[in-house]
Order: C-alpha cells, then sequence, then structure tokens
C-alpha cells in the first residue's frame, strides 16, 4: 500500500522494525529489547497521526488508493450479490454499481458509486463520476426496491457528478433533481452511507436515507476543496485552506446533524484494514435497520421527511 | 497601443454644474444590440430591449409586480437570516460579505416570497434574488423556499419558483447542499395535494439550485438565453479541455434537448402562467388583462445614462 505523505514516517519506522527483526533472526542477536522500544514508539507514532488528523489529510485519507471501494464493501459485507445494468433507457454506466444482495440473510437492493482501484479501473468508471444514466439506473433500482418493499442501502463516493459537456446535454442538472425527488418518495427503509468521497449534488442524489451514515475518515461536502481554492483563492493547491474551512469531516458533519453516526474505522484508517472497516459498516447496517424494523410505509416517509426539513442552520427574526 | 489612444475619443469633460445634471437618467444602451432605448419603455417591458428582446435582469420586486394582479402581493418571506455556522473565512469573512449583501438589497436571504393572485388565481410566488450573494442557497434561503411552498400547500395555491442563482453556498458547506433535499421534500407536500409547480428558470441557473428544485416543475419554463446547468462552464471547460460550442447551457439549448417545456419571454410569463395554472387545475380559461407597469423614478444621474 503505497503510504500518504503524512503515514510516511509511520512507514518507514515499520519498515525499519522489519528489517531489524530480520537481522535479529539472521544474526542471532537479541534485539527484543530495542524491538519492544520500537514498537512502542510506533505505536505513538500512530496515535500522534491518527488522533489529529487535520481536515485536508481526511481529504486524502477518504481518497487512499487501497481505500476499500463500494464493490470491496458489497462483496465482504453482503452475500449473493447479483449485479444490475443499465439504466434502461440509455446506457450503462460503470461509475454508478447496484443490484440484489443480501445482509446477514435479509434480501436488499444496494447502490453504490464506484472509483477504480487503479488507473485502468478509474477510467472505465471515470473515477466514480456519474453520467445522467448512471442516476437513472440508480433510479430504476430505487423503484424496485419499493416495489418489491427491500430495504435501499446506498454507497457513497464520488467526487461528483461528471462536468462534461455530454452530461450537461443529456440533462445531469435534471438527472440529479429527480434522483433527490425519487428518494422523498420511497416507502421503505433506506441507509445512505458515505464511504470515502461524499461530492456535493452527485453524492445527495443517491443520500437522501432515513439514515445517513459516514466512515470516520469519509468526507461529504458541497464543493470539492480544489473547487473552492480555485473559485476563492484562484489556485487549486490552497485546498488544504479550503478543506479546513469548509468542515467537511465526519466530526464536523455529526454536528450539524447531517449525519446520524459516524462509523468507526481502524487505526490507520479502511486501507490499511479493510476486513475490520467492513465489520464496522455491517454492524452499523444492521442496526439501523433493526431500529427501522417494522415501521410502516407512511412511517419511513415521515420520518425521512422530517429528519431533512430539520437541516440547516439559520437566525429566527423576531 | 499609442496610435489607438491617440485616437480614441475623449470622454467629453463633465463641467461643475452643468444645466443637463438635472436631467435624469433618460435612456441606456441595450448590451446585446447596442440601441439607445428610453428607459421608461425598457420598463414597460419589464426590462425586455423592446428592439432585440434582450432580457435584463430585474430586481425581484419589479418581477413580482409583473407577475400578479396589481396589490395583490403580500410578502412572507424575510423571517430568518443567515448565520456562519462554519465560522467561513477566506479572503473575507463570510459575515462581512452576508452585511455587504444585506447592504445591497435590502434583504435578509436571497429569497423574496409570497402570496397572492394572478389573474384572480391564488398563488404563492417565491423569486430568488441574483443580487444577494449570487442568488446563492445557504439555510435561509433553503428554509425560505421550503415554507413558501408549504404556504401554498396549507393555503392551496399554485406555486411559482423563479430560479436565479449560482448554486449552493460555499460559505455554508453541505448545510448549504442539503437545502437542497429539504426544498424537495417540502415539494411532496404540494404534489400530495394536487397543487401546480411551475419553475422559471432565469439567468442564471446552475449548480445546486439547477438540480434540485428548479428542475423538477410540473412544468418547467425557461427564460430566453438564460443560461442554465449543472456545472458552471469554466469548470466544464477545464474538464474537456476544449472550448464549448454556441449557445450550450442556454434555455433554447435545453428546450431542444428536451429538458425544459418552453422558452418564454418574460413580457408573455403573466399570461402562460395564468393560462397553465388554470388549466392544471382543470379551472376556466382566466381572463388575464395587461398590466399597467409602475414606472419608477429615476435617479438623477447625468445625460444619456452616463453616471455621475
Amino acid at each position: 500500500m503505497p503510504a500518504l505523505e503524512f503515514e510516511k514516517p509511520i512507514a518507514d519506522l515499520e519498515t525499519r522494525i522489519e528489517e531489524l527483526k530480520a537481522y535479529g533472526s539472521s544474526s542471532n542477536v537479541d534485539m527484543t529489547e530495542e524491538l519492544a522500544l520500537l514498537e512502542k514508539r510506533l505505536e505513538r507514532l500512530r496515535s500522534e497521526t491518527y488522533d489529529k488528523l487535520t481536515r485536508w489529510q481526511r481529504v486524502q485519507l477518504a481518497r487512499a488508493p487501497g481505500r476499500p471501494t463500494a464493490l470491496d464493501y458489497i462483496g465482504k459485507v453482503f452475500t449473493d450479490y447479483q449485479e444490475l445494468h443499465g439504466d434502461r433507457a440509455y446506457g450503462e454506466d460503470a461509475a454508478i454499481v447496484g443490484g440484489l444482495a443480501r445482509l446477514d440473510g435479509q434480501a436488499v437492493v444496494i447502490i453504490g458509486q464506484q472509483k477504480g482501484r487503479d488507473t485502468k479501473e478509474n477510467i472505465a468508471r471515470n473515477f466514480g463520476m456519474a453520467h445522467p444514466e448512471g442516476f437513472r439506473k440508480a433510479m430504476r433500482l430505487m423503484d424496485l426496491a419499493d416495489k418489491f418493499g427491500l430495504p435501499l442501502i446506498t454507497l457513497v463516493d464520488t467526487p461528483g457528478a461528471y462536468p462534461g459537456i455530454a452530461a450537461e446535454e443529456r440533462g445531469q442538472a435534471w438527472l440529479i433533481a429527480q434522483s433527490i425527488q425519487k428518494m422523498t418518495r420511497l416507502r421503505i427503509p433506506v441507509i445512505s452511507v458515505v464511504i470515502g468521497e461524499g461530492g456535493s449534488g452527485g453524492a445527495l442524489a443517491i443520500a437522501v436515507g432515513n439514515r445517513v451514515l459516514i466512515l470516520e475518515n469519509a468526507v461529504y461536502s458541497v464543493i470539492s476543496p480544489e473547487s473552492c481554492a480555485a473559485i476563492v483563492w484562484r489556485d487549486a493547491k490552497e485546498a488544504a485552506k479550503a478543506a479546513e474551512a469548509l468542515r467537511l469531516t465526519a466530526k464536523d458533519l455529526a454536528e450539524f446533524d447531517i449525519v446520524d453516526e459516524i462509523i468507526p474505522e481502524p487505526k490507520g484508517g479502511a486501507h490499511n484494514d479493510p476486513a475490520g472497516s467492513s465489520d464496522e459498516l455491517k454492524k452499523a447496517l444492521l442496526k439501523h435497520l433493526a431500529q427501522m424494523h417494522g415501521m410502516d410505509k407512511p412511517a419511513l416517509l415521515a420520518s425521512r421527511a422530517e429528519r431533512f426539513r430539520k437541516l440547516g442552520v439559520f437566525e429566527e427574526i423576531a | 497601443m499609442t496610435l489607438e489612444r491617440f485616437f480614441r475619443r475623449r470622454p467629453p469633460q463633465q463641467k461643475e454644474n452643468m444645466a443637463n445634471d438635472d436631467l435624469p437618467d433618460l435612456w441606456s444602451k441595450c448590451p446585446k444590440c447596442n440601441a439607445q432605448v428610453y428607459n421608461k419603455e425598457l420598463e414597460q417591458n419589464l426590462r425586455v430591449c423592446p428592439k432585440c428582446g434582450y432580457h435584463h435582469r430585474i430586481p425581484v420586486k419589479r418581477r413580482i409586480e409583473g407577475l400578479l394582479d396589481m396589490g395583490s402581493f403580500q410578502v412572507t418571506s424575510g423571517k430568518v437570516k443567515a448565520k456562519d455556522p462554519l465560522e467561513f473565512v477566506d479572503t473575507d469573512t463570510y459575515v462581512a460579505k452576508l452585511e455587504r449583501a444585506r447592504k445591497k438589497t435590502g434583504r435578509e436571504s436571497a429569497v423574496y416570497a409570497g402570496r397572492g393572485t394572478l389573474a384572480g388565481l391564488p398563488v404563492v410566488v417565491c423569486v430568488m434574488d441574483f443580487e444577494f450573494a449570487g442568488g446563492s442557497m445557504g439555510s435561509s434561503e433553503g428554509e425560505e423556499i421550503t415554507r413558501a411552498i408549504e404556504l401554498a400547500s396549507q393555503e392551496d395555491r399554485s406555486m411559482i419558483l423563479v430560479t436565479a442563482s449560482g448554486g449552493a453556498r460555499m460559505m455554508e458547506g453541505a448545510l448549504s447542499l442539503m437545502q437542497m433535499a429539504k426544498t424537495t421534500f417540502a415539494l411532496e407536500q404540494l404534489a400530495d395535494k394536487g397543487l401546480p409547480y411551475i419553475t422559471i428558470l432565469a439567468d442564471p441557473t446552475t449548480g445546486g439550485v439547477a438540480a434540485s428544485f428548479a428542475a423538477i416543475g410540473d412544468i418547467v419554463i425557461g427564460e430566453p438565453d438564460a443560461l442554465i446547468g449543472f456545472a458552471g462552464q469554466r469548470v466544464i471547460e477545464q474538464t474537456v479541455r476544449q472550448s464549448l460550442p454556441d449557445g450550450f447551457q442556454r434555455s433554447e439549448f435545453y428546450e431542444k434537448k428536451g429538458f425544459i417545456d418552453m422558452v418564454v419571454d418574460r413580457r408573455q410569463h403573466r399570461e402562460t402562467l395564468a393560462n397553465l395554472i388554470a388549466a392544471l387545475r382543470n379551472q376556466a380559461k382566466p381572463e388575464v388583462t395587461a398590466l399597467e407597469i409602475k414606472v419608477p423614478e429615476p435617479p438623477r444621474t447625468g445625460l444619456f445614462g452616463r453616471r455621475k
């Protein structure tokens, strides 16, 4: 796993420990004491790094190479995943995946924004940036879930909806709006989880859930730090500053009730322990599904509407 | 450069105490066809150039005067004001930016809304004000729009929403984004009651506003030549690294692509809306009287629109 810039000291120390271990066993010199010391130091370094990440570092973690993608979680958290393709109108958009699966035996419909795991796959998946047909595909999967009364799980991970000529021509704004609208009408339990990057309208289009959860190192924002910096400081390199200003971390979002729960990630982030992270996600999904168990259709609709009605911070004028 | 400068006509020197100073600003120049248009005529045309049809931006109050039956409008917005939840600072503080927007417009948010009648039909009209921070949508704008829609549901009124906005307001972060969902939920109540919801997309309608309530009117009307779309043109150009075709993302473009029901000249909005609303509610075709546009007193400036 290539380490992120701020993870390098940790990676370096890990390498040194490995080297020392190898030296110890090959040369029969007792290194136990030294090793224990170094392990302790590694632990401290890890805590120092991951316990007080800056917002910009979180953004980097949210985008880290090797961070589990939607399909990775689908494979680890669910069973019997059957992917369904196409929007039944225009085409197939690989930036959004979805289909039927089982969560601890319960049949569910999943929709996920899918980034590539390497350059080649990223190109095929358009870096997780959907075109209108992707949102149309998501909408028809929502209809499927609604028709059969199956819970819907959406996994959010996109830099945003694709800002290209063809996307605009095919009505990007309309499809995002329609997808949001579709979600306001669903009479099923809907859980949305931001697993990596929640990029603006493209993220919200599939994130209007009864519950909106977020992984500890995921981010969710109205605009990417780079775009914000480009607008404000006319320089995308000021992204770190923009990330601070935008308050886009899980903790920030929880403060404003934009998310209902932060799902913890193993120390070092999900990319360092995909299995551990999947376990946490599964636990959270099961818990929230159980909480909604037995709610009738009007109650599911009403509670979702109520959840979003309260969002916003403003002052009442007397 | 120097030659050009040499031949450039010098602006006539304004002398103190010129008799003409007392003359009001009578004409202005159309930025599209360069015609000198008599200001009174421009106002009577709801700020549409009578020569070429160019749509100038129009102040929100004037727009409402041009839509509703005279004297029927009661403002209901102005109940909430923005806070600074993120304590957002870029080159300036959000608080200072808000203060400037308030001073400029005399309003607390980019939304101006109220109830009234249009050819006798009960409506709620909600207009976004581009003059207030680019019409951007923060928490208070989302709340005002939501309340306007709720008012229409409660009072059985048709809903007219005029958008002019760059999108969600960056300075309130994801809170702004959430307003897209909040407003859409309110529209569902309106739909449940079978009340018409008509959107008019004015220049510009982009980003999170385009990608939420603007796009999902029962009927979506574009103002001529209005810029509409999800992504901004600069962003698209940087992404695809090519220049954009002429007329890209304009009302007429989206009408052709099948996303806008019709492009309607501002001077016809009143009649068009009256007919559409009456038809959707299956009521008799209303009598639409032409509006007598009140022309405001022009500001005292120099001759030929030159401001001092």
